[in-house]
C-alpha cells in the first residue's frame, strides 16, 4: 500500500494542475468568442501580417 | 428647400461615435456593435480595413457578441472615419457604453463556470478515491488506509461542496428571507446534510462517508444551470444590444451655430439640436425650423408620416425622413414619453414578477412534506425503532438523498433550456425561462395592426399594371429619398443607378433632371395629376418632363402568412383581437380581410393597457403581439408578450419574446412549444411523485442505505432528463 502515499499525490496534484489551467482559461477570456475562435481558424495569418506591416 | 446629393444624401444616417471613447493618455478606445458579421471573411475584412486606418493599435471582433474592440494612437483618426469604414463595407455600426452594458454581463456566467471546474475537479478525484473504498468488499484493505482515503475525499469535498453549492445556497437563502421556499432549498439541505453527515461518519471510523454524493450532484445540477443561463445571457444579450442601438448620439447646436455630437443621456431641456433626415428625435422637442415629413409609426401606429410644422410638439422616437429640422429639447431622456411608457411597462412587470414558476409552486408543496417525513423518520427511529442515533440519522439522510428532488432542481430547466434552445433555431429569441410557462396557459391573443400584421411600411401593389419602364425610371429618383413612399419604390424596383442632379421638397416630392427633362415623382399637386380620392391606399404620381403622370399606389401590405397565422391559431383555441393606433377605415379592411371579431381602432397605448387590464378581469389571459413604442405597456401588461427583431428596442425589452425575420408563423410554433413543454414538465412531476411514492416507504423502513439512495436518485434524474430531450425532436410547425 506504500505506492499510495505517492499516487494520490500524483493523481490529486494533476487533477489541480487542470482545474487551475481551466481557472486561468476562463479568466483570460478563451470562452468569450467561441464562434470567432471557429471562424478565426480559417483566416490565413500570413497573408494577413503582410498586409499590416 | 433641402438639397440632397449623392454622396450625403445616401450614406445611412451617421452616429458620430466620438462622445463613447473612452480616454487613457494617449491611447483611445472605442467598442462598437457591428452588424451583419457571421463568418471568417467578415472578420477578416473589418479587422483588415480597422489596421488601415491611422494610429490603429489594435482592431479584434469577437463574433459570438457581433463587438469590436478598437484601440487607437493620437488624434489623427476621427471616431466618425471608423464607422463609415465599417458601413463602406456593407455592415452597420453603432456605438455603446460598455460600462452600461456589461456591468451585470459575463460576471454570473464566469462565476458558474468556476463553480463547474471545481466540482468537475473535485467529483473526479473523489469518486476515484471513493471506488477503491467501495471495491475493498472482502476488507483487504486495512482500517488505516480506508480512513486516510476517506480523509484526502474530505479535504478535497468539503471545500468544493461549500465553494461549487454558492449558488444553489445563495438563491436558497434568498427565498427563505422573504418566507418562502423554492428548489434550491431542498437542494442544499440534501448537499450540506451529505456532507455532513459524511464528515461525521469518517469521524466516527464509520461505514457510511459518501464525499462524493454532494460534489457529483453539485456537478451535474451546475452543468444544467451553466446551459440555462448561457441560452438565457444570449437572448438578453440580443434585446440589450438593439436597446443600445437606440440610445446613441444627438447633434447638439452651440451658440455659434456648429453642430456637435453628445450622447442622448446628456442632453438638457434649453439644448438646440440638429435633426438630419433618417433620424429619431431623441427626446420630446419643439420645432424651430425645418420642412420634413415625420414618421410617427413608432409612437402613434399610425402608417402615413404627416407634414412637421414650426412650433409643433415632437415625441422622442418621431422619425424625421427628409429635411434638416431644427429643434430645442424640452425634456431630458427621463422625462420623455419613452419615459412615460417605461414607467407604465415598469408597473406590468413588477405584476409579472409575481408570477411562480412550475418548480417553485411545486417545491412549495413539496419541502415540508419531504421534511417532514425525514424528520418523522429520525423521531420514529429513535423512539419506536430502538435504533442508534447514528442508524436513526442514516435512515433520515436516506429520506433526503432518496427524494432529492431532480424533478424540480434538474427536470424542468432542462425543458426550458431544451424548448428555448429549440425555438432559438427557428429564430425566435425567449428572454426568460417562465415566459413559455406564462404562454402555455394562455387562451387569448391580441395582435397590434401596423407594423404587426402588416409590415408596417407602404409596398408597391401595382406594378404589373404599370407601363413598362416606368418604375426603373420612378426609382432612379426615388433612392434618393428617405420618404416611406420613396423607399417602396426603391425596394420594389432593386437596386441600381440614382438620379445625379436631384433634390427633395418636403412634402411634396422628388426632383430631378435627366436628360435634359424635369422628371418629378411625389404628390398629385406636386406633378400636377388629378388625385383619385381613395382612402385605403396611398398614391404616388411619377411624371417625366411633360407627359402625363403615371399613378403608383401602394398599400402597407399584410404580411404573407398573416391569416395563416390567425387562422392556425384559432384552430388552436385562441380568440384573436386587434388593437391599432391607426384609424378606423384601415383598421377595418385589415380585421375584415383576416377574420377578426374583436378589435379596436384609434386606441391610444394607456387605452391598450385598460383593454388589456379588461380581459384580465373576465378571467382571460391574453397575449400581447406587437412592434411599436405604443405597444411596449400593453407587452409588459399582458400574460406575456412577443415582440419582433426589428421593432422599437423599447418594445423589445417590455416583450418576452422576439421574433427575428418578417414572418409571423414563429408564433404558432413558439405556443406549440410552450405547449409542448409544460406537457414534458408534469410527466416529469408525475415521474418523480411516482417514484418518491415508491421509494420513501423503503427509505423511511431503513431498507435503503445512502448508497443505494444515491443510486436511484441518479437513475431517476437521467430519466426526466432525457423525457425533457425529447422535445428537442419535435417537429416544427413553420
Amino acid at each position: 500500500m506504500n505506492v499510495l502515499t505517492f499516487l494520490i499525490p500524483i493523481a490529486i496534484f494533476l487533477g489541480a494542475l487542470g482545474l487551475v489551467a481551466f481557472l486561468w482559461s476562463l479568466k483570460s477570456g478563451q470562452y468569450d468568442d467561441l464562434e470567432g475562435a471557429a471562424a478565426r481558424i480559417l483566416l490565413d495569418d500570413d497573408e494577413d501580417d503582410a498586409k499590416r506591416s | 428647400m433641402v438639397t440632397l446629393d449623392a454622396a450625403s444624401g445616401l450614406s445611412a444616417p451617421f452616429i458620430d461615435p466620438l462622445p463613447f471613447v473612452r480616454r487613457k493618455g494617449d491611447e483611445r478606445h472605442l467598442e462598437l456593435l457591428v452588424r451583419g458579421m457571421h463568418c471568417a471573411a467578415c472578420i477578416s475584412r473589418i479587422e483588415r480595413a480597422m489596421h488601415a486606418l491611422p494610429g490603429v493599435l489594435s482592431a479584434r471582433v469577437n463574433l459570438s457578441t457581433g463587438k469590436l474592440a478598437l484601440t487607437w494612437k493620437g488624434d489623427a483618426l476621427e471616431p466618425r472615419r471608423i464607422v463609415s469604414a465599417i458601413e463602406a463595407l456593407g455592415f452597420d455600426a453603432s456605438p455603446f457604453d460598455p460600462e452600461t452594458m456589461e456591468r451585470d454581463k459575463g460576471a454570473e456566467t464566469n462565476f458558474l463556470l468556476r463553480c463547474l471546474g471545481v466540482t468537475a475537479f473535485a467529483s473526479m478525484n473523489v469518486m476515484l478515491l471513493s471506488v477503491s473504498v467501495w471495491a475493498d468488499m472482502a476488507g483487504e484493505m486495512g482500517e488505516g488506509t480506508r480512513l486516510i482515503l476517506l480523509w484526502i475525499s474530505a479535504l478535497i469535498a468539503i471545500p468544493a461542496t461549500l465553494y461549487g453549492g454558492l449558488p444553489f445556497y445563495r438563491s436558497a437563502l434568498g427565498a427563505l428571507r422573504v418566507g418562502r421556499a423554492n428548489m434550491d432549498v431542498p437542494i442544499s439541505i440534501a448537499v450540506l446534510g451529505a456532507l455532513l453527515i459524511s464528515v461525521v461518519e469518517t469521524a466516527l471510523g464509520g461505514e457510511h462517508a459518501y464525499f462524493e454524493a454532494p460534489v457529483m450532484l453539485l456537478f451535474l445540477l451546475l452543468v444544467g444551470r451553466v446551459l440555462d443561463h448561457r441560452l438565457r445571457e444570449q437572448a438578453r444579450a440580443a434585446a440589450k444590444d438593439l436597446l443600445a442601438m437606440q440610445s446613441g448620439t444627438a447633434l447638439r447646436l452651440a451658440g455659434d451655430g456648429s453642430a456637435a455630437p453628445v450622447q442622448v443621456t446628456a442632453i438638457a431641456p434649453g439644448d438646440e439640436l440638429l435633426i438630419l433626415p433618417g433620424d429619431r428625435i431623441p427626446v420630446n422637442a419643439v420645432l424651430i425650423e425645418g420642412e420634413s415629413s415625420l414618421d410617427r409609426s413608432l409612437v402613434t401606429g399610425e402608417s402615413m408620416p404627416i407634414e412637421a410644422k414650426a412650433g409643433e410638439l415632437l415625441y422622442a422616437g418621431v422619425r424625421n425622413l427628409t429635411g434638416r429640422l431644427r429643434v430645442r429639447a424640452i425634456a431630458a431622456v427621463g422625462d420623455s414619453l419613452v419615459a412615460e411608457l417605461t414607467r407604465l411597462i415598469e408597473a406590468g412587470e413588477q405584476r409579472r414578477s409575481a408570477y411562480i414558476r412550475w418548480a417553485d409552486r411545486a417545491a412549495e408543496i413539496y419541502v415540508p412534506v419531504v421534511h417532514t417525513i425525514a424528520a418523522l423518520t429520525l423521531i420514529g427511529w429513535l423512539t419506536f425503532g430502538d435504533a442508534t442515533l447514528r442508524e436513526s440519522v442514516m435512515a433520515a439522510i436516506a429520506v433526503l438523498i432518496i427524494t432529492y428532488p431532480c424533478a424540480l432542481g434538474l427536470a424542468v430547466p432542462a425543458v426550458q433550456v431544451v424548448a428555448t434552445g429549440r425555438l432559438f433555431q427557428a429564430g425566435i429569441l425567449v428572454k426568460s425561462g417562465d415566459a413559455l410557462e406564462r404562454i402555455a396557459t394562455c387562451d387569448t391573443i391580441v395582435f397590434d395592426k401596423t407594423g404587426t400584421l402588416t409590415y408596417g411600411r407602404p409596398r408597391l401593389t401595382d406594378e404589373k399594371s404599370l407601363p413598362p419602364g416606368t418604375l426603373e425610371d420612378a426609382a432612379l429618383l426615388a433612392r434618393t429619398s428617405r420618404h416611406p413612399l420613396s423607399r417602396a419604390i426603391a425596394e420594389a424596383a432593386g437596386p441600381g443607378a440614382i438620379a445625379s442632379e436631384s433634390s427633395e421638397i418636403a412634402g411634396k416630392g422628388v426632383e430631378a433632371r435627366v436628360n435634359g427633362e424635369i422628371w418629378r415623382l411625389g404628390s398629385a399637386l406636386f406633378t400636377g395629376a388629378q388625385d383619385a380620392e381613395d382612402d385605403e391606399a396611398l398614391s404616388l404620381w411619377f411624371r417625366k418632363g411633360e407627359r402625363a403622370p403615371v399613378r403608383l399606389t401602394l398599400h402597407d401590405a399584410l404580411r404573407t402568412d398573416a391569416a395563416q397565422t390567425v387562422e392556425a391559431l384559432t384552430k388552436m383555441g385562441f380568440t384573436c383581437v386587434m388593437l391599432s393606433g391607426d384609424r378606423e377605415a384601415p383598421a377595418r379592411r385589415i380585421a375584415e380581410a383576416l377574420g377578426f371579431k374583436e378589435w379596436e381602432s384609434g386606441i391610444t397605448p394607456e387605452g391598450k393597457t385598460e383593454k388589456l387590464k379588461a380581459l384580465r378581469s373576465e378571467g382571460r389571459r391574453a397575449v400581447m403581439v406587437g412592434d411599436g413604442m405604443n405597444d411596449a405597456p400593453a407587452l409588459a401588461e399582458a400574460e406575456a408578450g412577443i415582440s419582433f427583431g426589428n421593432a422599437a428596442g423599447i418594445s423589445q425589452s417590455a416583450a418576452d419574446l422576439i421574433i427575428e425575420g418578417e414572418r409571423l408563423l414563429p408564433i404558432v410554433e413558439a405556443i406549440n412549444v410552450s405547449r409542448a413543454s409544460r406537457t414534458h414538465a408534469f410527466e416529469n412531476f408525475a415521474f418523480s411523485a411516482l417514484y418518491n411514492a415508491l421509494a420513501i416507504p423503503l427509505a423511511v423502513a431503513g431498507l435503503v442505505t445512502p448508497l443505494i439512495a444515491a443510486i436511484a436518485m441518479s437513475s431517476s434524474s437521467l430519466v426526466v432528463t432525457l423525457n425533457a430531450l425529447r422535445l428537442a425532436k419535435g417537429r416544427a410547425t413553420t
